[in-house]
């Protein structure tokens, strides 16, 4: 029953969307249409949606191995920042060199700058009981405003007309184009291995079984010898190093410079993401499709049906509801009763 | 159907006193048959035993009654008229009140609160907790309600449970396994607090593996095997060894046990082990000294909640490690080790409870098995190798006769004796030096009883030191060579289990053991000496 939901869950997602469509005044199906099957029917559209399913499924990816121990990594939005620093900066100070190590150091660089910010929840939690989610989440606007600090300060292009942005990065600090016309880049290449690579670690190593044990029974995991403080440090550090993969994807991808943002919240989609997902690898993958197509639909809504870009994040947020709603009402039943009175008339 | 309903040939008690009558019940789930056309009668006023091993039935017939699970045929009369429990909370309406073998209370509530939840609206918390103690005292159950439940141990919940129950007056008693936790002299208590109900008009279903207990406190037995009703009998007039053998349809094996080799090695050496508890409502150490050799058992009695649980923690490694303390396992300082380090050294550990410490509930009983003997081949390189993982799991399933589904049953989908079974049987298959276990056959039947004692004795013929904490007296005079008791939180000398009984040792369990003692526990590391000296 477990996997059902997600599929309720986006069932219900689809049928709010006719609903809130018609309540807007537009024609359901055709908006339906415009959200949901224009993005997708040409080649350029499929290649939009791996390219943008590719950073969702690496942060998700990264925070069940998290989720499913018991740590609750709510920062992947800033670890995703912190790598893609990391990453540009190395792209800004090797501008031109052309080397083909270029790129590697880049993905190298980008994992160690949100492990790196993952491991300041991990310490705090581990040496202070720090709440790891307050402390994750606040340090995603944290690193906002370093990446902001960076673009207005030390990489802000000298040419770039005292607009907040890096140079653009030369094609060595880029992914390859796979498809002629489209941004796929082979960065789904690297979402796909760590997507594997997350796979194996959950449900073939004995450390992912570890975190299993650690998550759905403390005290066996305590009884059984496994350190806890090693949980939240893989835990967090997992979810860092995919995070940081992912803001890499982005600024050596479709951005190919440093910008003042560089992800429309994708780290916290991609919590969505993995639960849809229920925290395992081929589920976070359909699910990162879908979460994608969220984002397609919502700029496809913007420009054709004329509708407000909160549109994204309102189906964002109706999927997760009625992915939690539909896990309560498969664990519970509700019942009406008045439990004052039962008693009495069973008595009778 | 009305309350003179033919006298048929499962009821034994006359027609017109019964309160509770089940007919041709029968429970099937995907892997066994629970019940199979089960018919069940309770008089007024009776203390009705249900007998049975492990999965027989035993609880999932009473999870029936009480409204939890659902037949799939057969049908209940209560006070003569058919009835359909839909829930426990019905059930507690019309009169039944049940106390769980696996305990339903809020860990992170007190025991008023805990109480309060059960009853119906919304009772006054201050009145109700005087109402606890009043209720408490009167049956000889202890309980402070302001506690948090959390806090509590085994033997204490229950008694919460108990009190729960009494509190609600009910017509019919369901009690599973209730006085495993209890010392000889409150399990007496608790016969008279039954009795006395009884003597009141309350019903009581009674289950227990305890054979004597059931001869002197039941009116009579239905004995369950497999799931069908196998005979019924007038306990009083039975023996222990009949009631067994109709039980297991065989005789009882007995436990062979030659008397130790001396001279072993230390295997575990507690020198002095002092130590607050980490919880406000735990009990803090006080000097502890224990010493288990090589080739012998070690039993510590003891009421549950006098330090049992902070001891075994200590020697496990699970308390937190705040200084260094006198622990020695296999002769290296393991004061600060981790749990995982102690295993390392030949440590195995059969923890108190079993579902969320001992085992994984919604792992396999093949995950589980990886739990603590990943050390045994499981693991290479990192991965787990999953084929070694499943062989360990079936072969701990066939050596002790664990009832399940195979090794991919899921560990919470065990009866409370098949799990701990396997847990036993998952620690003793890693041939561990020093083995340390808390209530070794704790919910377990007869049959598997004998089966767990002999295996430990026989782990101890090939050179394991043991280390058991039972609060079965009968069960440690059984198998131990040396028996100390813990008492608020202070261990008593141990003594040679040929030299003393359970009388000596039932009255050191109130802690006065300095009486009998002229040589109060020297100070240091003294245990070997004592031991050499008494010996």
């Amino acid at each position: 029953m477990r996997f059902v939901s997600p599929l309720v869950a986006a069932a219900l997602t689809f049928a709010a969307g006719l609903v809130l469509f018609s309540a807007l005044g537009r024609d359901p199906l055709a908006a339906f249409h415009a959200f949901f099957v224009q993005p997708i029917d040409d080649w350029n559209g499929v290649a939009e949606l791996a390219l943008k399913a590719a950073p969702l499924m690496l942060c998700a990816i990264g925070l069940a191995i998290g989720f499913r121990a018991g740590v609750w990594n709510i920062g992947a939005e800033g670890q995703l920042a912190v790598g893609a620093i990391a990453a540009g900066w190395l792209a800004v100070g090797f501008h031109g060199a052309g080397s083909a190590l270029l790129l590697p150091a880049m993905v190298a660089a980008g994992a160690l700058g949100g492990m790196a910010w993952a491991a300041i929840p991990a310490f705090l939690k581990t040496r202070f009981n720090a709440n790891e989610i307050l402390t994750s989440l606040m340090l995603v606007y944290v690193a906002a405003l370093l990446l902001s600090w960076v673009v207005h300060g030390p990489l802000r292009d000298p040419q770039g007309f005292n607009f907040p942005q890096s140079k653009e990065f030369h094609d060595a600090a880029l992914y390859p184009l796979l498809l002629e016309g489209t941004r796929l880049n082979a960065g789904v290449f690297v979402a796909a291995a760590v997507v594997a690579a997350g796979w194996w670690f959950m449900e073939r190593s004995f450390g992912g079984y570890t975190m299993r044990v650690a998550g759905l029974a403390d005290a066996a995991a305590r009884y059984a010898g496994f350190s806890a403080r090693r949980t939240v440090w893989v835990g967090m550090l997992a979810g860092g190093a995919a995070a940081g993969l992912a803001g890499v994807g982005e600024v050596a991808g479709p951005i190919g410079q440093l910008l003042p943002s560089v992800s429309p919240g994708y780290g916290f989609a991609a919590i969505i993401v993995a639960f849809v997902g229920r925290l395992h690898a081929g589920g976070i993958v359909l699910a990162s499709l879908l979460m994608s197509l969220l984002y397609l639909g919502g700029e496809s809504a913007q420009m054709t049906l004329d509708l407000p870009s909160a549109i994204t994040g309102l189906f964002q947020g109706m999927l997760l509801f009625f992915l939690l709603a539909a896990d309560v009402f498969i664990s519970y039943r509700l019942r009406i009763a008045a439990p004052a009175r039962a008693p009495r008339e069973a008595a009778a | 159907m009305t309350a003179t309903a033919p006298h048929d040939a499962a009821a034994g008690a006359p027609a017109a006193g019964r309160l509770l009558e089940l007919r041709g019940i029968t429970k099937r789930y995907p892997a066994v048959v629970a019940n199979e056309n089960v018919d069940l009668a309770v008089a007024r006023g009776e203390i009705h035993a249900v007998l049975g091993e492990n999965g027989a039935g035993k609880s999932t017939l009473m999870k029936i009654i009480y409204g939890v699970v659902k037949p799939d045929a057969g049908r209940m009369l209560w006070e003569g008229r058919p009835v359909v429990v839909a829930n426990p909370a019905h059930a507690r309406a019309i009169g039944i009140g049940m106390v769980f073998q696996h305990f339903s209370l809020f860990e992170t509530l007190t025991v008023v609160e805990n109480v309060a939840l059960a009853l119906p609206g919304a009772p006054d918390l201050a009145r109700l907790a005087r109402e606890i103690e009043r209720v408490s005292e009167l049956y000889g159950l202890p309980v402070d309600p302001r506690r948090l439940v959390h806090s509590l141990s085994v033997g204490e919940r229950q008694r919460v449970e108990v009190v729960r129950c009494l509190l609600q007056k009910p017509k019919l008693l369901i009690m599973d396994e209730p006085t495993s936790v209890l010392t000889p002299q409150a399990a007496r208590r608790l016969f008279e607090t039954l009795r006395k109900l009884a003597a009141e008009g309350c019903s009581i279903l009674y289950i227990s593996h305890k054979l004597d207990e059931i001869r002197e406190l039941c009116h009579r037995a239905t004995v369950l095997r497999a799931g069908k009703v196998t005979g019924h009998c007038d306990p009083r007039r039975e023996t222990a060894g009949s009631m067994a053998r109709m039980m297991i349809g065989k005789d009882l094996p007995h436990c062979e046990h030659a008397p130790a080799r001396e001279g072993g090695v230390p295997r575990l050496v507690i020198a002095g082990l002092s130590r607050g508890a980490d919880d406000p409502f735990g009990v803090d150490l006080q000097d502890v000294h224990l010493t288990v050799h090589a080739g012998e058992i070690v039993g510590i009695a003891g009421v549950s909640g006098n330090g049992q649980r902070e001891l075994l923690a200590a020697i496990s490694g699970e308390a937190r490690l705040g200084g260094k303390l006198p622990v020695r396992i296999c002769s290296v300082e393991a004061g600060r080790l981790s749990p995982g380090r102690r295993r390392r050294l030949g440590m195995c550990f059969v923890p108190e409870e079993r579902l969320g410490r001992g085992a994984v509930p919604e792992m396999t009983l093949a995950e589980n098995a990886l739990l603590t003997a990943h050390r045994r081949g499981m693991v290479r390189a990192g991965m787990i190798r999953f084929r070694a993982m499943r062989e360990f799991a079936a072969r701990c399933i066939e050596r002790f006769g664990v009832k399940c589904g195979g090794p991919e049953a899921e560990a919470k989908s065990l009866s409370g004796g098949n799990l701990q079974k396997f847990i036993v049987g998952r620690e003793m298959l890693q041939e561990p030096k020093l083995l340390v276990v808390s209530q070794p056959t704790w919910g377990v039947d007869v049959g598997a009883a004998a089966f767990i004692r002999q295996s430990l004795v026989d782990l101890r013929n090939a050179g394991a030191a043991i280390l058991v904490v039972s609060e079965e007296l009968d069960e440690l005079f059984e198998i131990c060579d040396r028996i100390a008791v813990i008492a608020k939180g202070r261990l008593s000398p141990a003594r040679r289990a040929a030299d003393s009984d359970v009388e000596e040792i039932g009255q050191w369990m109130s802690g006065l053991w300095e009486a009998d003692d002229n040589a109060p526990p020297p100070a240091g590391h003294g245990s070997g000496a004592q031991r050499a000296a008494r010996a």
